[in-house]
């Protein structure tokens, strides 16, 4: 495991993609250079008033940094998604607080089988969510209608009804694989350029 | 070890005790009988509602608890429906079903007045097999879409059923289109997962004793699946 880990960073050094790296990767560890960094931005705005940053790593920082989800649990999906949420795995320390109104929510987890009967209320919610929102597709189910995909009441993937962002395999996924598919979409967020969603 | 036993025996006395009183003395039941245990009426539908008030009130019997009440589906008889009505009597600890047959337009009355948690059943019931209930005031469909047509756990309705919902951007809703699968539904109930191979190389014991054979076994009959070997005794 540790042997891999440098192999990671000479890769980042090595790529010529160097600016579209993750902010906190770059982050500096704690110590007299970050020290200085700090004090130079205090000094900054006590001079200046203002600090001048990338808008776009800004941005960026901010939406990955407080990614609220919908808590739209449809089936039992929506246990391992509250696991998800306890203290255990903590989503709370992403900064990943569910919303109970899709008007404050940015993310949408379908975690579960869609029905026919739930589909447009579930475009619905989508369509009353915030620009810019994003949907994670959780479990079997929600891709592709999983163990229902032959019956006649279930939507064969959520995406039918919305677009996905990033799809989480699993029946149902463990926590920890919710986990990381929030970390892909906090990667996919970071990867986007623009400030408007295109 | 002995206390369950007699509490067993004595729970079958008396269970065929009262499946004999069921038969002489409620008219309108046609057979009361223990079945694997468990007692079974089965009753005509006109007098289905002064057996069932019997049932919950008359002496004995005190089922005060309607615990479920569900339908099933036989395509090849004339009236092709069954009603199942399971109760359960709290105060006598005993447990009862109820059957009734029916068909598609003839209606079976409505138990809501004596359990009022026949409502919801009833609803259910003819959501999925349109069995009609005669004196329910609510008889609406409970599970299925709204606009729903068809009663999915008839024997008779396609498994993937008819429609289908899918986002149109362009009218921006969600609209319903005929089924179109990409791939049929195949059916993967095999003996085993490898289909013809009921026993592995090297687990012929363990499949011996999964089937119940075994070389003390002297009857020849219903050995004609057996493996080679395990039958020479």
């Amino acid at each position: 495991m540790t042997a891999q880990a440098p192999l990671v960073t000479d890769d980042r050094h090595a790529g010529s993609a160097g600016s579209a790296l993750a902010w906190n990767r770059e982050a500096l560890s704690p110590g007299p250079e970050q020290d200085a960094v700090i004090k130079g931005i205090t000094g900054e705005i006590a001079e200046k008033g203002f600090v001048v940053a990338n808008i776009d790593k800004l941005v960026n920082w901010a939406r990955t940094g407080s990614l609220w989800p919908l808590s739209f649990g449809l089936a039992c999906c929506a246990v391992e998604m509250i696991h998800a949420f306890m203290p255990r795995y903590d989503l709370d320390r992403f900064g990943i607080i569910p919303r109970g109104s899709p008007r404050q929510a940015d993310v949408m987890i379908v975690s579960g089988t869609l029905t026919n009967k739930m589909a447009p209320a579930m475009r619905r919610i989508y369509d009353q969510m915030a620009e810019p929102r994003w949907v994670i597709s959780m479990g079997s189910c929600a891709n592709g209608g999983g163990y229902y995909h032959y019956s006649y009441s279930v939507v064969r993937g959520c995406d039918r009804i919305v677009p996905v962002d990033v799809y989480v395999p699993g029946c149902p996924p463990t926590a920890e694989a919710l986990v990381y598919g929030i970390l892909q979409l906090q990667k996919k967020i970071r990867r986007t350029g623009t400030i408007l969603r295109g | 070890m002995a206390d369950a036993l007699q509490m067993a025996a004595a729970r079958a006395a008396s269970l065929g005790a009262l499946a004999a009183s069921l038969g002489t003395r409620v008219p309108g039941v046609s057979s009361a009988s223990v079945e694997k245990g468990e007692l079974v009426v089965r009753a005509s539908r006109d007098s289905l509602l002064p057996l069932m008030a019997a049932l919950r009130d008359g002496p004995g019997f005190k089922f005060e608890q309607l615990m479920d009440l569900c339908g099933v589906d036989f395509p090849e008889r004339a009236e092709r429906f069954e009603v199942v009505y399971n109760l359960l009597s709290v105060s006598l600890n005993q447990r009862c079903r109820v059957i009734v047959t029916t068909s598609e337009s003839v209606p079976v009355p409505s138990v809501h007045h004596l359990w009022s948690a026949a409502t919801w059943w009833e609803r259910e019931c003819y959501d999925l097999f349109g069995v009609l209930f005669s004196g329910q005031p609510d008889l609406r469909r409970i599970l299925t879409d709204y606009g729903f047509e068809g009663h999915p756990l008839r024997k008779d309705f396609p498994l993937t059923g008819y429609v289908e919902v899918r986002y149109d951007p362009d009218r921006r809703a969600v609209v319903y289109e005929p089924v179109k699968l990409t791939q049929d539904f195949r059916n993967f109930d095999f003996v085993s997962p490898w289909e013809g191979m009921m026993t592995l190389p090297g687990d012929e014991k363990a499949h011996e004793t999964r089937q119940g054979l075994s070389y003390l076994d002297q009857s020849p009959a219903g050995r004609g699946t057996a493996p080679k070997g395990s039958v020479s005794r």
